[in-house]
């Protein structure tokens, strides 16, 4: 009886232990060492001098333009993704005809996992001198400047972005109980006052799921920046590929980089706060 | 609201296809289509950087996404017997390895390596009989092992997903048949999450293939595609980056659509 409760262990140990290795290698340890990192010192050829000091931390206001130009345009970025990807959602989920339903998704999902890069691009082409801009010139508005811009940047993060929220919003209102629905308007409410109280509140949680998801994302953004922003447009992104791989000063990187982590956690929990107290009970009990 | 949606459908797919369009321009200039020609394709592909960063990204993405489905799958079953707390702390980190943005998974990545490789390379040159010790540094190990990161964590999710809907019924009925624990997982088991095991790594090559932020930061002296597309779209807008462009977009689409066929299929009858 002992032999075969060891043996299972043994061999739930050796399923685990591949990933668990995996995981503490390369996700746990280097979050260590950038911890320790940032409150450390810049040698003075670049590189990490072992030191105990909150410095970096203080020196953080260096960087004020990426912050502020993340902590703006990322909430920003993401409420447009919101409201352009709810409606979508909600016709996905509720109007859409059954044998359409499946494709539509398909197509929002494709877009989710071909490269940023290349999206990125298409838009660098569509918004570049040759693109809108060439076009605009035969009906006479010349000189119009669309890239380089931070609407240009918002509008690659709106593009980037808007399939990762469509489809946590889309799993929470395909979820909704219908019957909830006709209940509500056979009790007299007007269809806004149901979409309101029922559609809209039930769907939150998927809304603050999507939300958080983009958000975060969108704080360790680099490429959107960098390709429609052309350098006038910094992120925090942009600020760590710098302090990384061109100024080498890797204890102010890190510092900077622990810091989006901890955003990202705040974001995520106050995301998951809103979304249990706006929705209230998670099941609707209807007897 | 129907034409709000398929606006948006249009928004999401006109600048793809834009893209794809003047990737057959026979001319030069990206603003007037002059003519249909795959003139561009070709000098793509007979241009060397291209094709080695891009034999490069084909190697990194197999292996990756390889070790992914291993450890992932075998992580996703071992993940079945354990208690409630390890299941808990495995999951908030599964859960990190995917949130953390690339940014941060890149430069954590590189500053611990770098820090290892500064302990480890003169202990190696130590111990090494001959003048000249193997010298680790960054390059396809490190790209590899980041990327295999969040794609270990994907598989698992994906995999679990499918193991929580398995039919408990017929393991047991196995069991109660005499089939040993492995005849069982072989014959029950295994072609049950086989689907979830493949689109896991169809997604997981998908996401090495594409990436560019962690392996922009571990790569060391390794050229990627996205790092050498990247490095050639800030010296300026050319057909080549379409033809380039248009290749990496209908790959990815196949392998997503594969994957989401392999989810589709076999699901477990209600």
């Amino acid at each position: 009886m002992r032999g075969s409760l060891f043996r299972k262990n043994l061999v739930t140990t050796l399923l685990l232990a591949p990933a668990a290795l995996w995981l503490v290698v390369f996700l746990v340890l280097p979050f260590i060492a950038i911890a320790i990192f940032s409150v450390g010192e810049r040698a003075p050829e670049g590189g990490y001098q072992a030191a105990l000091t909150f410095a970096q931390y203080a020196n953080l206001p260096a960087r004020a333009t990426a912050f502020w130009n993340t902590m703006v345009l990322a909430p920003i970025g993401a409420l447009a993704c919101l409201l352009v990807a709810y409606p979508v959602a909600y016709y996905l989920a509720l109007r859409a005809p059954d044998r359409w339903r499946l494709i539509l998704l398909a197509l929002i999902v494709i877009p989710f996992w071909t490269s940023l890069l290349m999206r990125t691009y298409a838009w660098m082409y569509v918004l570049g001198g040759r693109g809108i801009p060439a076009l605009l010139a035969y009906v006479g508005i010349e000189d119009l400047r669309l890239i380089n811009t931070p609407g240009a940047v918002l509008l690659g993060i709106v593009y980037g972005y808007l399939p990762l929220m469509i489809l946590p919003i889309y799993v929470s209102l395909e979820r909704l109980d219908r019957r909830l629905l006709e209940a509500s308007a056979d009790l007299g409410a007007t269809p806004l006052s149901t979409f309101l109280g029922v559609t809209l509140r039930l769907s939150l949680p998927g809304v603050m799921t999507g939300f958080s998801l983009v958000m975060i994302l969108l704080l360790g953004e680099y490429l959107i920046p960098t390709l429609l922003g052309g350098g006038k447009v910094f992120f925090i992104g942009n600020a760590l590929v710098d302090l990384f791989l061109q100024s080498r000063n890797w204890p102010f990187g890190s510092a900077i980089a622990i810091t989006l982590v901890l955003v990202s956690v705040v974001v995520l929990i106050v995301a998951n706060r809103i979304s249990t107290r706006l929705s209230g009970a998670r099941r609707v009990d209807l007897i | 609201m129907r034409a709000f949606v398929v606006a948006v459908f249009a928004f999401l797919y006109l600048p793809i296809a834009l893209v794809v369009l003047f990737s057959f321009n026979a001319g030069h200039h990206a603003s007037e289509f002059t003519g249909f020609s795959v003139q561009w394709y070709g000098k793509a592909l007979s241009n060397p950087f291209l094709v080695e960063a891009l034999k490069n990204s084909l190697f990194i993405a197999t292996t990756s996404a390889l070790l992914a489905a291993f450890c992932g799958t075998a992580a996703a079953l071992g993940l079945q017997r354990v208690g409630a707390r390890t299941r808990a702390l495995s999951d908030a980190l599964l859960g990190a390895a995917i949130v953390v943005p690339g940014v941060v998974i890149g430069i954590s990545t590189l500053v611990a390596l770098v820090q290892l490789f500064a302990v480890v390379n003169p202990f190696l040159a130590e111990l090494w009989p001959t003048d000249q010790p193997p010298k680790l540094s960054l390059g396809y190990g490190s790209i590899i092992a980041a990327h295999g990161l969040f794609s270990m964590a994907l598989v698992t999710m994906i995999v679990g997903t499918r193991l929580a809907s398995l039919d408990r019924n017929l393991v047991e009925a196995s069991s109660d048949l005499y089939a040993t624990p492995l005849t069982t997982f072989r014959s029950i088991v295994l072609p049950q999450i086989m689907p979830a095991v493949i689109a896991g790594f169809l997604l997981a090559f998908t996401f090495s293939f594409d990436d560019f932020i962690i392996a922009f930061f571990v790569a060391g002296a390794q050229t990627t595609l996205p790092i050498y597309v990247f490095a050639s779209i800030r010296r300026g807008v050319t057909p080549e980056i379409n033809a380039i462009a248009t290749i990496v977009l209908c790959a990815s689409v196949l392998l997503v659509l594969l994957a989401q066929w392999q989810l589709g299929r076999r699901k477990p009858s209600p």
